[in-house]
């Protein structure tokens, strides 16, 4: 993680790292917390997620960088979730067609990446306002801090709930399984305490 | 009256049981960001609830007969945001029109409720449950709106009293919010038996 906020290596770099940790949007901005608390059950899915969102972000950061000129302001965010739309249903064909297991794990939530707000963020904040190649590398930086809160998320609640690590076993045969870390409950609170020792961690670093 | 009770039934599983914010985490930008006082949070609640009410009902009748019957299913997801961000722009010039005074209290909050993921998560599951007629598509969409509104009064009301409550340095702010609503969802899992 790069460690001071100021840009020393130009636009460009500052553009791709910013999402990994100053501005990660799970644990930094808590924008577009649905994926991370709903497909976190096993990292393997949670992975799957990332990658759609990598490619959807990269993508309508793109299209939309380069009709930025064209937007008109009442009609924005139409525009943005148009745009969005059309690339979450090629990654929902493209994932119904090679990976049928995964596109019947993920259901809804493939389809439901049009409305997580860090894409709209980003196309807000980030494609309406600059140029094609910060864009994109906007996109595959914030995509890549989303897609590790993720597996972060995703590692913990397998591990804890099933005793297995990307399906492969790594916990001793005695351990106890914790069933409530696959319930919705496990989703919340393992986000609660991570975002807790995050707060820890920073606020001893800056003392 | 097998009937009524099939729709009583489905009624009180989107409100209760598979309330889509404690079981399928939707509507949590809403639900963690606007739930700090319990006014906005009930206003909110009830202009979700009438843009899910409208937008169910309309993507419900454009799938069966529009898309399905034009094998243009591809187009599913772009023609469900049209629609739910037209409902909203409708929902916008009538509150402004008759109420401004309402319209003034919801200020930002009113344009982003077409991207709030309730309303698209909920004319997604109308498609996977399978709902085949017009009235029980009514009531569920009704009845989604109505849960979000209980979960986010709920936790609103909470939130209120949690201002006064000593909460642990490190856990100020969003990880308390989070373990609070982890502990109601424990609550709502009670419910889970209840309807099959």
């Amino acid at each position: 993680m790069s460690p001071s906020n100021d840009t020393t290596g130009g636009p460009y770099s500052a553009a791709l790292l910013s999402g990994l940790w100053q501005e990660n949007p799970t644990f930094r901005l808590l924008i577009g917390l649905c994926p991370p608390l709903a497909v976190t059950t096993a990292v393997k899915p949670a992975l799957t997620m990332g990658l759609s969102v990598i490619f959807v972000l990269v993508c309508s950061n793109l299209v939309v960088s380069l009709m930025r000129t064209l937007l008109k302001p009442h009609l924005r965010i139409i525009m943005f979730t148009v745009t969005i739309a059309t690339f979450v249903t090629i990654c929902d064909l493209f994932l119904k067609a090679y990976q049928p297991r995964m596109s019947e794990i993920l259901g809804a939530y493939v389809p439901l990446i049009i409305v997580n707000c860090l894409i709209i963020f980003r196309a807000e904040a980030r494609a309406s306002k600059s140029g094609p190649l910060l864009s994109i590398l906007d996109g595959i930086g914030m995509g890549a801090g989303f897609t590790i809160a993720l597996c972060m998320l995703a590692g913990v609640r397998e591990l804890l709930a099933t005793g297995h690590l990307f399906d492969i076993r790594v916990m001793p045969k005695a351990f106890v399984p914790w069933l409530a870390m696959q319930m919705p409950v496990g989703a919340f609170i393992t986000l609660g305490l991570i975002l807790g020792l995050i707060n820890v961690l920073t606020r001893k670093k800056e003392s | 009256m097998d009937r009524f009770t099939a729709l009583l039934m489905g009624f009180l599983s989107v409100v209760l049981v598979n309330n889509f914010v404690f079981t399928k985490f939707l509507g949590m930008c809403p639900y963690l960001g606007v739930s700090g006082r319990i006014d906005r949070a009930l206003g909110m609640g009830l202009a979700v609830t009438f843009v899910t009410a409208m937008s169910g009902t309309l993507t419900w009748l454009v799938d069966a007969y529009v898309l399905t019957p034009l094998h243009l299913e591809i187009a599913r997801y772009i023609c469900y945001i049209v629609i739910i961000a037209g409902t909203v722009q409708l929902v916008e010039m009538y509150v402004r029109k008759f109420f401004p005074a309402l319209y003034d209290a919801f200020g930002i909050y009113l344009p982003l409720i077409s991207t709030n993921c309730v309303i698209l998560g909920l004319c997604l599951f109308l498609d996977i449950w399978g709902t085949n007629n017009l009235l029980e598509a009514v009531v569920v969409s009704t009845g989604t709106g109505i849960g979000f509104t209980v979960a986010i009064c709920i936790m609103a009301s909470i939130r209120e009293e949690l201002l006064l409550a000593d909460v642990p340095e490190a856990l100020k702010g969003a990880p308390i919010t989070l373990i609070t609503a982890a502990l109601l969802t424990l609550a709502f899992m009670g419910f889970a038996g209840m309807i099959k």
